[in-house]
């Protein structure tokens, strides 16, 4: 199931007047397809991650989730959306403190009402290919870097989504790390058929997407396309 | 609840202190709840518990008086025209007076009950020559003689340790209380009304000039009683105020620091509903579990008070301040969880953490 984004359009207020932040964009990313985008400080990058991942509602324009329009969804099915069809991957984790990183699968799983035998099955299975079943009981301040992003990609997962969104994984890592994170995203990607955005400013470390979009002035280009294929 | 408990589990400091906090307030409404129910046995019980009777009605006080049981006075043409009005099954007259009962070679204060014996509110053993006292005053003094008003009598144990303004009651017939009470004159005090729901209570009282009261009202024309029950009932009006405020501050903290947390999880697909309800969940935790404490130790503290003091422990002083508390609690949690809907999930995004 594809992300699709058409004529996306969005603008905030700046003193008596609005900034566009994203004028037109549109974007389609496959299952199996990682896109990665690109941009300065302030391009709106994560403007366009949160209006994909159904947090902001764009001024004009379609968002499409496998399919389904959510543009003009209520809140409640937003919400619902979000659920059962988008994993986000935070900057930093963004893991929950009181929980160990099986909880914080299980969590995802258990807004989705799944059924907690399962869920515990499918929470050992995810941990142990991204290799942490050794941690597994551990909460997030005995994690490491690297572990408590790869818990965050673990929980992203966990309810099967269709698309995967990316916000600037690797900005807390070290680039070894970080290169592994985004390899890690690469092969998830591919393996699950995901269809996944990644925010990055960091172009050194997207040797493995397979495109790579240019985010300025609220104007999205395709800088390279193919890559990995 | 999944996240809840888990966070329970990780922040148990906090979650004990705010539970040490419930625990100590529940504690405090607990005992103010049985002390105030022991002192309003002492003070009303023996008008509260009377048989047979469902109203008072009471001698119109002079103008500017309030109502009160020490100055009315009824007559008997005013018991006769209660006792014909329809609707009125009984119409006993009550004399109701301070007195000195000499006993087991001591003088004690008590309260005289004036009553015909043999009619409704009479305890079944009052007759001429005989007295009926509370068990308050038989368990002590056992003689079975005792002198009131210059008057000798047999003394017979009422049913329970009956009170009146904070001194045993002793019930004597109507006509030895008229005497007891000669210097104020009367026929009685009051009447007591046993009354079906559809009698006219204002035609009675239109028609035997008095003034006729029903349930607190009735019990607030004894003086203490208004006093004592008015402030100690304030004090645990406030008492839960505090508590909910207490709760409401705290989950109010805790909503905040967690809002990171709570714009991650809105991020990944909770909905308002579920999150307050996760929240919901740990107040009523934190309340049960330090209520149940509080209310657990002023029950011991108070049957060991109560054999000194006048406490009354039952379900009305423990489990209903219990639950009074929980209610306030979650009441005052649920205002400050409210909050969790204005926290905006795209907060997650970015390097806002």
């Amino acid at each position: 199931m594809s992300l699709v984004l058409q004529g996306i359009r969005l603008s905030y207020p700046d003193g008596d007047q609005r900034r566009t932040v994203l004028d037109d964009v549109s974007l389609t990313v496959e299952p199996g397809e990682l896109a990665a985008v690109t941009g300065p400080s302030g391009s709106g990058k994560s403007s366009l991650l949160a209006v994909a991942g159904l947090l902001l509602r764009q001024d004009a324009g379609r968002v499409l989730l496998g399919g389904t329009d959510a543009t003009d969804l209520k809140p409640a099915q937003r919400t619902t959306m979000r659920r059962e069809r988008i994993g986000f991957v935070f900057q930093q984790a963004n893991l929950l403190p009181s929980l160990t990183a099986t909880d914080q699968l299980l969590a995802a799983a258990h807004l989705a009402g799944r059924r907690p035998d399962s869920a515990r099955e499918r929470a050992a299975e995810l941990l142990g290919e991204l290799g942490l079943a050794e941690v597994a009981g551990q909460r997030p301040h005995q994690l490491s870097g690297g572990q408590r992003q790869r818990v965050g990609i673990a929980r992203a997962l966990m309810n099967e989504p269709a698309v995967l969104l990316v916000d600037e994984p690797t900005s807390a890592l070290d680039r070894t790390r970080g290169q592994a994170v985004i390899d890690l995203l690469a092969e998830v990607t591919r393996r699950r058929a995901v269809a996944t955005v990644l925010v990055s400013h960091d172009l050194a470390s997207l040797a493995a997407v397979d495109r790579v979009l240019d985010l300025r002035d609220g104007v999205l280009s395709e800088l390279v396309s193919g890559q990995r294929r | 609840m999944f996240i809840a408990l888990r966070d329970l589990r990780f922040a148990r400091g906090r979650f004990a202190l705010m539970g040490a906090v419930v625990a100590l307030i529940t504690l405090l409404v607990v005992l103010l709840a049985g002390l105030t129910s022991g002192l309003a046995r002492e003070s009303v019980s023996g008008v509260r518990d009377l048989p047979a009777t469902t109203a008072f009605a009471f001698g119109t006080p002079a103008a500017g008086q309030q109502l009160n049981v020490a100055d009315s006075r009824v007559d008997a043409d005013q018991v006769r025209r209660w006792a014909g009005q329809h609707g009125v099954a009984e119409a006993n007259p009550l004399g109701i007076a301070p007195a000195r009962l000499r006993i087991g070679g001591q003088e004690v204060a008590v309260t005289a009950f004036g009553a015909e014996p043999g009619s409704g509110i009479a305890p079944p053993s009052l007759a001429d020559g005989r007295i009926v006292a509370s068990t308050a005053l038989t368990d002590k003094y056992r003689d079975g003689r005792a002198e009131l008003g210059g008057l000798s009598y047999s003394v017979t144990p009422a049913a329970t340790a009956v009170s009146f303004s904070h001194t045993p009651v002793v019930w004597l017939p109507l006509a030895d209380w008229r005497k007891l009470d000669a210097a104020r004159g009367g026929y009685a005090s009051v009447i007591a009304l046993n009354a079906d729901s559809g009698a006219d209570l204002a035609a009675g009282d239109a028609a035997a000039r008095t003034v006729t009261k029903s349930g607190s009202a009735a019990l607030s024309a004894v003086g203490s009683y208004q006093a004592e029950n008015g402030s100690l009932t304030l004090i645990q009006v406030l008492l839960f105020a505090v508590s909910a405020l207490v709760i409401g501050a705290f989950f109010t903290v805790w909503t905040v620091q967690r809002a990171p947390d709570l714009a991650v999880l809105k991020a990944i697909g909770a909905s308002n509903g579920y999150l307050v309800r996760d929240a919901l969940t740990q107040a009523i935790v934190v309340l049960l579990a330090g209520g149940i404490a509080g209310a657990g130790v002023a029950t011991g503290l108070g049957v060991l008070a109560a054999q000194a003091v006048p406490f009354q422990v039952d379900v009305t002083t423990t489990l209903v301040p219990l639950a009074l508390m929980v209610a306030v609690g979650v009441l005052g949690a649920a205002i400050a969880v409210r909050r969790i809907t204005s926290v905006d999930a795209i907060n997650a995004l970015g390097a806002a953490r």
